[in-house]
């Protein structure tokens, strides 16, 4: 037998050890495990604030850790940062690419981060000596789009690319510390554990792949989707993983079962997942869809218990704030809303 | 590309396919039932602090607009 055909055959193999392991632990369902709790009750939110400015679609935003700031990126070629409270822009900061996928704010609140078709990740210093606002680094090397970034401090920043790769930067040198290879398709979207150790990407090959940072291994690959992976996080205490999908569903994969545990999903949903994020508790899961709304499951018993309806076109990009007051999101309508 | 190169190239990627397959066949899996029971633990030690389940009472809102106020 040649190399080639015992590769694919022991590959085969170990892909059945995987499904076969993964049924052992199935000792029950979180469906038949959350049977005797309530459901919860239903949740209206309110529009606090609508943050007015940008000229064009809104692709992405992040809120600040610890604060009622956050960034907003739009193809009108500005990344702002807005006081939530107030609504006043902190900063507009013009753009060299107006074609920005996806924005990042620093855990330490000095840099903001963005990038898109230009295939780079840009470093803002929002705390630069005479107050203007620079582009700090320029990390390029990836050799298609930027979809997502995330700092893991101010020397550092992982991002996700249409080049099928993640990569963690170091941003004081501009350099590719480690590449992230293994996806089969363009990485969409990336989400950082709570704990800095590990990070998730969800990709256009319709799985989602658990990272070690320091070890530079990919650990674990979760399948199910039935079309692109868009948006991808970790449940508040870091055990599990929530995808949102073209395929107009979210599924919650637990880490240490190694396994989807349940699907979020509505026969009167037909459109794409485009955004999606988990309240405080975990027990909410807010996710953006192709049709102008989120809704807002039950993330135990898998049950729609909201809609937030106030965007006159696809909402892009969610985020709920970090000590969980409030949920922001973003829309090809130019606005950002704050919601709770 | 000549076909030798193609056909080592495919080699070298089903070598990685292999390997990394082992590294996901080798982890350690806990029972769904703990995940499960965890998840739900983690929920209800948390929900109490979760202002979107909970509610936000308009005084401690600081995105709630005050309405003024008139002395009559």
């Amino acid at each position: 037998m040649g190399e080639m055909e015992a590769l694919r055959k022991e590959a085969d193999n170990l892909k059945d050890q995987i499904t076969e392991a993964r049924k052992v632990v199935q000792d029950t369902t979180l469906q038949e495990a959350v049977a005797g709790t309530a459901l919860v009750g239903r949740v209206q939110l309110k529009t606090r604030k609508t943050l007015r400015g940008h000229l064009a679609k809104i692709y992405a935003m992040h809120w600040g850790t610890d604060t009622k700031f956050c960034v907003s990126a739009s193809q009108d070629g500005k990344l702002i940062v807005w006081d939530t409270l107030t609504t006043n822009k902190v900063n507009a900061i013009p753009l060299k690419s107006s074609w920005v996928m996806t924005c990042a704010y620093a855990p330490s609140g000095n840099m903001v981060a963005c990038g898109g078709l230009d295939n780079m990740c840009s470093i803002y210093n929002l705390k630069g000596k005479d107050g203007n606002v620079k582009v700090m680094r320029e990390l390029a090397a990836h050799t298609g789009y930027l979809s997502c970034c995330r700092f893991l401090s101010d020397s550092e920043i992982i991002t996700s690319s249409g080049d099928c790769t993640c990569v963690l930067w170091d941003i004081e040198t501009g350099t590719e510390k480690t590449i992230f290879a293994g996806h089969l398709g363009d990485c969409m979207s990336l989400a950082v554990s709570p704990d800095f150790k590990m990070f998730i990407s969800g990709a256009c090959d319709f799985t989602a792949k658990l990272w070690d940072i320091r070890e530079a291994t990919c650990r674990q690959t979760f399948s199910g989707h039935e079309s692109d992976i868009n948006a991808i996080g970790f449940f508040p205490n870091g055990n599990a993983v929530i995808t949102g999908s073209d395929d107009a569903t979210c599924k919650l994969y637990d880490l240490r079962a190694d396994q989807e545990l349940v699907t979020y999903q509505d026969s009167g949903i037909m459109c794409g997942v485009t955004s999606l994020a988990p309240s405080l508790s975990g027990r909410l899961l807010l996710a953006g869809y192709d049709d102008f709304n989120v809704n807002i499951w039950d993330m135990l018993k898998a049950e729609r218990v909201g809609v937030l309806a106030g965007h006159d076109n696809r909402v892009s990009c969610i985020g709920v704030s970090s000590d969980g007051m409030a949920c922001c999101t973003g829309s090809w309508d130019s606005f950002l809303k704050i919601w709770n | 590309m000549s076909s030798k190169m193609q056909s080592s190239n495919n080699i070298a990627h089903a070598r990685r396919t292999v390997q990394q397959l082992r590294i996901e066949a080798s982890i350690e899996r806990i029972k769904v039932s703990k995940a499960s029971a965890d998840l739900m633990h983690y929920c209800g030690e948390h929900a109490k602090y979760d202002p979107l389940l909970m509610g936000i009472p308009a005084s401690e809102n600081p995105f709630k607009d005050k309405k003024p106020c008139t002395i009559l």
